[in-house]
């Protein structure tokens, strides 16, 4: 009975640890320690959550690109949406709106941008990759359109409050949302029913739409929640950078991308969570953190951030010719 | 009468071929910009344009390789970014070196940089997107770091260097003419050897190719190194033609070589594309890019009308394949009916 017991703990144990989440919670602690070897400041819990606010902004827009990519769809013009409702708020706020109502207006447009970018990819069926490719260029565009080179610099200090204060004694705002929208997607994906229509459409298409389950109009709302999602990003950057541009959040989309990437989520669709996503965009952040503590360029911090994915997706390659030459061996 | 129908039914094929449009296009769009502006006819601006378009035509060639297989290679831009950067870095040093040196220099940069995106690929396992995502950023930091946040400025390019893309070979332009002998050699590879139909085959279908006998992990080795080789080539010739590499020299290159690939029809999707089809996708997209300036459009447009443009070609392209779909489907409806 007792050994039923322990064989059971056993299987259960052995089931977590080769669980992915599990391997880059690993990573995780690694990257934390070298950050505390480093720099001992970091490890006091002001200096831990402010190290969040550089990364919040693009956290938030791994949660629904993680929907997403597990639907089948990828979206690589997140970035472009983002600085187009920055600059849409900029604009919206020189033509004398108020900043809040303009703050809702550039979420407005990042939310149609993405239901422009479902349309296309669901009605005429052409693959994501290209329609967000060249709609990529065309947010960006508009953007440059808009403000050109120059930008809107004096909003109110009180937008400022949104990027860059604390709310409860020491969370940054920008974490709580993050922290909510975190529980709110892992819910979503993880207990609903939607979730696991999510998961199905990812793992095979055809057998979803034969099935009779609502293919175009799931993707067509994770595209619209993902443009949502993307435009409210672009606020809190323009509210912490303290001024609307439109060459901010340049290369966004392949962090995005990355963190979804590293946290297990599989590019073709049909596999990945919430808490993996959430574990790997702190690996990221953390990476990025501890770099540019030690003075290194954003560029050169980008080739740790490429690294650390492409030894993340060797792992399970290499993991697997091991187990195949043991196999062989044992034979 | 015989020779009369071949004839016709040659002439029906050219007019279904992607070409024939996109070649229409061209057509129009000169048109037009040359009624607005008569300076586009000019040779000087034609000049400029072709010398464009010449190093985005090889490195799309590249560019085509890679997506022919089912793949996609982001990291063109940076890869040529790298090669430009480290070939004038040494250049700033030693100036004393003959630019053909300097030339393989950039090329073997570029080939190395695109055999480790093969080898992640082919030996990895890693799919395509991802791995020139991360190598992208990866080739760009490196750029930095080569260039240790200097830039080479138009006085450290020695005049031989110069020459590379001033220069020409045989009556024409040295950039023009390296675009048409690589699309020549590529023409040929691609439908005349063993190995570039099984490129083609490959990307038709990868389980197939397999059960063939074609090796996938050497097929994806091979055009991603081709397609870094050639982005490393074309990086020698922009620093040559710009006269300065910087950190960003580049960015976003890989977007133009994609766009190209797609409007000269090669299908995302693999396996289907040529040369000829890419090298009039590029002349197109250098031509509206040429036309916009011309016309007037401030640059600041620019982004969103080559975005407008692969949008464009892209919806086309999708309303014509479901159209070649439904049609093939009627046809197999008939020949059912038939048995």
């Amino acid at each position: 009975m007792m050994d039923n017991e322990k064989v059971k703990i056993r299987i259960k144990l052995s089931s977590i640890i080769r669980r992915w989440e599990f391997t880059i919670f690993g990573l995780l602690i690694v990257i934390f320690i070298i950050n505390v070897i480093l720099s001992p400041e970091l490890f006091r819990i002001h200096n831990l959550l402010d190290a969040t606010l550089t990364f919040t902004e693009k956290s938030i827009m791994v949660l629904p690109m993680t929907l997403l990519i597990i639907s089948g769809v990828i979206d690589i013009s997140v970035g472009s949406i983002s600085a187009m409702s920055g600059v849409i708020l900029g604009v919206c706020f020189k033509a004398g709106i108020g900043i809040w109502y303009a703050a809702v207006i550039g979420i407005f447009v990042g939310l149609v941008a993405g239901f422009i970018n479902g349309l296309i990819i669901t009605k005429l069926k052409i693959p994501s990759i290209v329609v967000t490719l060249a709609m990529m260029l065309f947010y960006r565009g508009i953007g440059y359109i808009l403000l050109g080179d120059s930008a809107v610099r004096d909003l109110p200090e009180k937008f400022g409050i949104l990027g860059g204060a604390y709310s409860i004694t020491f969370i940054p705002i920008q974490f709580l949302i993050f922290i909510v929208l975190a529980v709110i997607f892992g819910v979503l994906l993880h207990t609903t029913t939607f979730g696991r229509r999510i998961y199905i459409i990812g793992n095979n298409e055809n057998t979803a739409r034969y099935s009779g389950l609502p293919v175009d109009r799931t993707r067509l709302v994770l595209t619209a929640v993902m443009g949502f999602v993307s435009g409210l990003s672009g606020v809190l950057l323009t509210s912490r950078i303290g001024s609307a541009r439109p060459d901010i959040a340049m290369g966004t989309e392949m962090t995005v991308i990355t963190i979804a990437l590293l946290g297990g989520v599989y590019i073709f669709g049909g596999r990945g969570t919430i808490l993996g996503v959430v574990i790997s965009a702190f690996i990221l952040g953390y990476i990025h953190y501890g770099l540019s503590i030690l003075n290194i360029q954003e560029q050169v911090i980008r080739i740790a951030t490429g690294g650390v994915l492409i030894i993340a997706l060797l792992i399970p390659t290499f993991v697997e010719k091991i187990r195949e030459k043991a196999f062989e061996r044992s034979r | 009468m015989i020779s009369k129908t071949g004839l016709k039914s040659q002439l029906s094929t050219i007019y279904r071929r992607r070409e024939f449009d996109v070649f229409i296009v061209i057509v129009i769009v000169m048109v037009v910009v040359g009624l607005r502006n008569p300076t586009f006819f000019t040779k000087e601006n034609w000049k400029d344009m072709l010398m464009y378009v010449s190093i985005l035509a090889f490195i799309s060639i590249g560019q085509m390789m890679t997506i022919i297989t089912g793949g996609i290679d982001l990291s063109v831009g940076s890869v040529l970014a790298l090669s430009g950067m480290s070939v004038g870095m040494i250049m700033r040093e030693y100036a004393f070196l003959h630019p053909i040196i300097l030339i393989l220099t950039g090329t073997i940069i570029g080939l190395s940089c695109g055999f480790l995106n093969g080898l992640l690929i082919g030996k990895g396992r890693i799919h395509p997107l991802i791995t020139t995502l991360a190598t992208m950023s990866i080739y760009r930091g490196l750029v930095v770091v080569v260039s240790r946040s200097l830039w080479v400025a138009y006085g450290d390019i020695t005049p031989g260097f110069r020459l590379i893309a001033r220069g020409n070979t045989l009556g024409i332009n040295n950039l023009m003419f390296s675009a048409l002998i690589i699309a020549i050699v590529s023409y040929y590879f691609l439908n005349h050897t063993r190995k570039g139909r099984e490129i083609y085959a490959y990307g038709d279908h990868q389980e197939a190719a397999k059960f063939v006998g074609i090796n996938g992990a050497n097929i994806n080795m091979l055009v991603f190194s081709i397609s870094g080789m050639l982005a490393g080539f074309g990086g020698v010739l922009w620093v040559s033609r710009v006269h300065t590499a910087q950190a960003n020299t580049a960015l976003g290159y890989e977007m133009q070589t994609i766009a190209s690939c797609v409007i000269g029809g090669v299908s995302i999707f693999g396996g289907v594309g040529n040369v000829i089809g890419v090298l009039l996708g590029t002349l197109l997209f250098g031509v509206i890019l040429n036309s916009l300036e011309l016309i007037g459009i401030v640059d600041f447009y620019k982004l969103s009308a080559q975005g407008f443009i692969i949008l464009v070609a892209v919806i086309f392209d999708a309303i014509i394949s479901h159209r070649v779909a439904e049609q093939m489907r009627k046809q197999r409806r008939i020949f059912n009916d038939g048995q």
